[in-house]
C-alpha cells in the first residue's frame, strides 16, 4: 500500500492541473462564448466536443445497453458479475455527454427545446429524445444499487416489477441512437471522405458501439480490479474477448463489403492525411480481431486489457474521423481544437473516472458474494492464478 | 406560387449595392471594410465573391427541400410556401446541425456572442409577404439580380441562354442541385470557376436521412417483439430448468 502511495499523488496532481484548466476553460466559454474558447467557424461548426465528447461518449457507454440484452434478455447469467459495473459506466457516461453538450450548444439554457418543439424529420431530434428516455431508463437501472445501499426494499420491489420492459426499452433506445450517431452525418454526402460515407453509415456506427461497449466493459474490469484490489473475473472476461472476436469480424465485414460495393478501395491509394488515419483505424479493430481470436491471448490479463484498449482507440478514431477529420477536406478548411476544447474534453474523462472511483467505493457495484466464492472455484479451471498488476 | 431570385453573373458589375441593401435591411452595420470581406457571415449577410473579371453573389439557396429545415431538430427553420426559410431565433438552441447539413455553408453563428443566435438571407421573407421585391433585387442597378416567381424566372433564365448562346455557360444552377433552389444562377463560364459548388447531389438531401429516419417504427414495434420474444424463451428455459432440478 505504502508503495503505491506516490504513484496515486502524481495521479491526482494531474487530475487536479486538468480540472484547473478546464475551469479556466469554463470561464472562458461563459464570458465569450464559443468565439473565444473553440477554433469552430463557419465552414466548420462542430468540433471535438461533438465528435469526442459527444459521439464518443456515448458509444463508450454502450457497454451498458450490451450487457443488459447479454445478460437479461439472452439470459446469459453468468456475466451477471459484471452487469452493474457496465450499468454505472453507462449512466455516467450519458451525463457526462450532457455536460458536453451543455459546453457545446450555443444556447445551453434551451437544451430542453427538443423536448417540447418537435421536428420529427431530424435526426437530432430523435437522438434528443432517445438520448433523454436512455438516461431516465439507465437512472432507473442504476437506482436498485443506491435503494439496497439505504435498504430501501419498498421501491426496490416496485423497480423489480417493471425491470423488463424497462430493459427491453432500454435496448430498443441504445439500437436507436447508436446507429442514429450515424444517421446524423448522411446529410453531409458532398463533405464526408467517401471512405466514411456510406447509405449504411447508422448500421456501422451501431455494431462498432456494440463492439466498444465489450471492449469497455473489459477495459472497466481491468481498471477496476486493479483500483479497488479485487480479483479480476478472468474467465467472464475470456469470454467476452471471444464474444468481441466475433462482433469486430463482424464489423469488418461489413466494412469490407461496403467499400468494395462503393469502388471506394481505389481511394487508398492516394497519399493524403485521410488515407492514413483510415488505415490507423481498420488496424486498430483488425489487430485486436487476430489477436482475441488466440486463447493464448484472451487468458493473459494484460495481453486482453490491451486489445480491449486497442479496440477503444480505433472506435474513437472512427468516431473522430466521420465527425472531423472527415469532414475538413469537403467543407473546405483545416480545423485543429484550441486548447480550452481538449482542456474541457480531458476535464469530463476525469470527472467520469474519479466519479466511477467514488461511487465504487461507496456503493455495492461489485458483488460481494460473487467475488469471494465464484472465482475461487473459476481459479481451479484456470491454469495459474490470477495476477493483475 | 413560389418566389425566387435570378442572379446573372454576366450583367453582375460588382457594385456591391446590394450588400448595402442588405445590410441595412437586416440593420447590420455596413461600410468599406465590411464591404472588402468577399465571405458571408453573421453581419454580411450577402456577399459579391471576385474570381478574375467574374463576379458571383453569394447568399442562402432557400431550397426547395432545405437540408437545414429538415436537420433542425426543434423547427426553428421552416421552408415557407411563399419560397423563403425562415428562422426563428427564439426557438434555436445553437447545436449548429443547420451549418454542417447546408451543401452551400450559408448559415453563420455570431461566434463571439454570448446568446448567440444563427444568420442567413430569408430571401426578404417579410418583404416578400407584403408584395414587395426583396431589398437587393430592388437595389440591383443593372438587374444582375431580379425577383420574381421561381416558374417565370426559369422560363426567363432560359431564354437569355437560348437568346445569347455565345454569352452564357448553357446551364441554370438551381435547377438540379439539391432537387432544386430558389436561387438561380447564370455564368459566362463553367459554375465550378466562379465559386459554386458542383460536387452537391441532385437528390434533395432531406431524403438521406429520411430513409433512415423513417424505419425507427418498424425497429421499435419489431425489436420489442423480438427481444421479448428472446426473453421469453431463454429465461423460460431456465424456469423449466429449475424446476426439473427441484424435482
Amino acid at each position: 500500500m505504502t508503495r503505491k502511495l506516490p504513484k496515486i499523488t502524481v495521479w491526482r496532481a494531474i487530475f487536479a492541473a486538468i480540472l484547473m484548466s478546464g475551469l479556466y476553460a469554463t470561464y472562458l466559454r461563459v464570458f465569450y462564448g464559443l468565439g473565444g474558447s473553440t477554433n469552430l467557424s463557419d465552414k466548420f461548426p462542430w468540433g471535438i466536443w461533438i465528435a469526442f465528447d459527444v459521439m464518443c461518449g456515448v458509444g463508450l457507454a454502450a457497454g451498458g445497453f450490451t450487457l443488459v440484452a447479454m445478460v437479461h434478455i439472452f439470459n446469459i447469467e453468468k456475466y451477471h458479475p459484471i452487469l452493474r459495473p457496465a450499468i454505472l459506466t453507462a449512466f455516467l457516461g450519458y451525463s457526462l455527454v450532457v455536460v458536453g453538450l451543455l459546453y457545446d450548444l450555443g444556447r445551453p439554457d434551451r437544451l430542453w427545446h427538443p423536448l417540447v418543439m418537435w421536428n420529427p424529420h431530424s435526426v437530432m431530434f430523435e437522438v434528443a429524445w432517445c438520448v433523454t428516455l436512455y438516461s431516465t431508463v439507465l437512472f432507473l437501472e442504476f437506482l436498485p444499487v443506491v435503494l439496497e445501499k439505504f435498504g430501501l426494499h419498498k421501491p426496490l420491489q416496485w423497480i423489480h416489477k417493471i425491470s423488463v420492459p424497462l430493459m427491453i426499452l432500454g435496448v430498443l433506445l441504445s439500437t436507436l441512437h447508436q446507429s442514429s450517431l450515424g444517421t446524423l452525418f448522411l446529410i453531409v454526402p458532398e463533405k464526408l471522405y467517401p471512405l466514411w460515407y456510406t447509405p449504411i453509415l447508422p448500421l456501422l456506427f451501431y455494431v462498432s458501439a456494440i463492439a466498444v461497449g465489450l471492449a469497455m466493459t473489459i477495459f472497466e474490469s481491468w481498471h477496476s480490479s486493479r483500483a479497488f484490489g479485487r480479483a479480476l473475473e478472468l474467465p467472464l472476461l475470456m469470454s467476452m474477448g471471444r464474444v468481441l472476436a466475433v462482433v469486430l469480424s463482424v464489423y469488418l465485414w461489413i466494412r469490407f463489403l461496403d467499400l468494395s460495393h462503393r469502388h471506394a478501395f481505389a481511394l487508398l491509394a492516394q497519399n493524403r492525411i485521410e488515407t492514413w488515419l483510415f488505415l490507423l483505424e481498420i488496424a486498430l479493430m483488425v489487430v485486436p480481431m487476430v489477436l482475441l481470436y488466440q486463447q493464448r491471448i484472451r487468458s493473459s490479463p494484460g495481453k486482453l486489457y490491451a486489445c480491449a484498449v486497442m479496440v477503444v482507440f480505433g472506435f474513437i478514431t472512427n468516431r473522430l474521423n466521420v465527425g472531423s477529420t472527415g469532414l475538413e477536406a469537403g467543407s473546405g478548411t483545416h480545423y485543429i481544437p484550441k486548447w480550452s476544447e481538449i482542456a474541457i474534453t480531458l476535464s469530463i474523462v476525469a470527472t467520469g473516472f474519479a466519479i466511477f472511483r467514488i461511487v465504487g467505493e461507496y456503493f455495492p457495484i461489485f458483488e460481494a458474494h460473487s467475488v469471494e466464492t465464484a472465482p475461487a472455484g473459476m481459479e481451479e479451471r484456470e491454469a495459474e492464478p490470477i495476477e493483475v498488476s | 406560387m413560389s418566389k425566387a431570385i435570378l442572379y446573372d453573373s454576366t450583367l453582375c458589375i460588382g457594385c456591391k449595392a446590394c450588400e448595402g441593401a442588405c445590410a441595412e435591411r437586416w440593420g447590420l452595420p455596413y461600410n468599406d471594410k465590411i464591404a472588402a470581406e468577399e465571405t458571408i457571415s453573421a453581419h454580411k449577410l450577402t456577399a459579391i465573391e471576385t474570381h478574375g473579371d467574374k463576379f458571383c453573389r453569394r447568399l442562402c439557396m432557400n431550397c426547395v427541400q432545405p437540408a437545414c429545415v429538415s436537420v433542425c431538430p426543434v423547427g426553428a427553420l421552416q421552408k415557407t410556401a411563399l419560397g423563403p426559410v425562415t428562422y426563428d431565433a427564439d426557438k434555436c438552441m445553437g447545436c449548429r446541425y443547420c451549418m454542417q447539413a447546408c451543401p452551400f455553408q450559408v448559415p453563420t453563428y455570431e461566434w463571439s456572442s454570448r446568446l448567440p443566435k444563427m444568420r442567413k438571407c430569408n430571401m426578404c421573407y417579410e418583404r416578400q409577404s407584403a408584395g414587395k421585391p426583396t431589398a437587393c433585387a430592388e437595389a440591383c442597378p443593372v438587374g444582375a439580380t431580379v425577383n420574381g416567381d421561381r416558374d417565370e424566372l426559369v422560363a426567363e433564365a432560359k431564354r437569355r441562354l437560348a437568346e445569347k448562346p455565345d454569352q452564357y455557360y448553357q446551364k441554370i444552377y438551381g435547377i438540379q442541385e439539391v432537387g432544386g433552389t430558389s436561387v438561380l444562377y447564370l455564368s459566362a463560364v463553367p459554375f465550378a470557376q466562379i465559386g459554386l459548388r458542383t460536387n452537391v447531389p441532385e437528390e434533395p438531401l432531406p431524403e438521406t436521412t429520411w430513409r433512415v429516419l423513417e424505419l425507427v417504427p418498424d425497429i421499435v414495434s419489431t425489436g420489442t417483439v423480438l427481444l421479448g420474444g428472446i426473453y421469453w424463451i431463454t429465461n423460460r428455459r431456465t424456469e423449466v430448468a429449475k424446476k426439473e432440478g427441484r424435482r
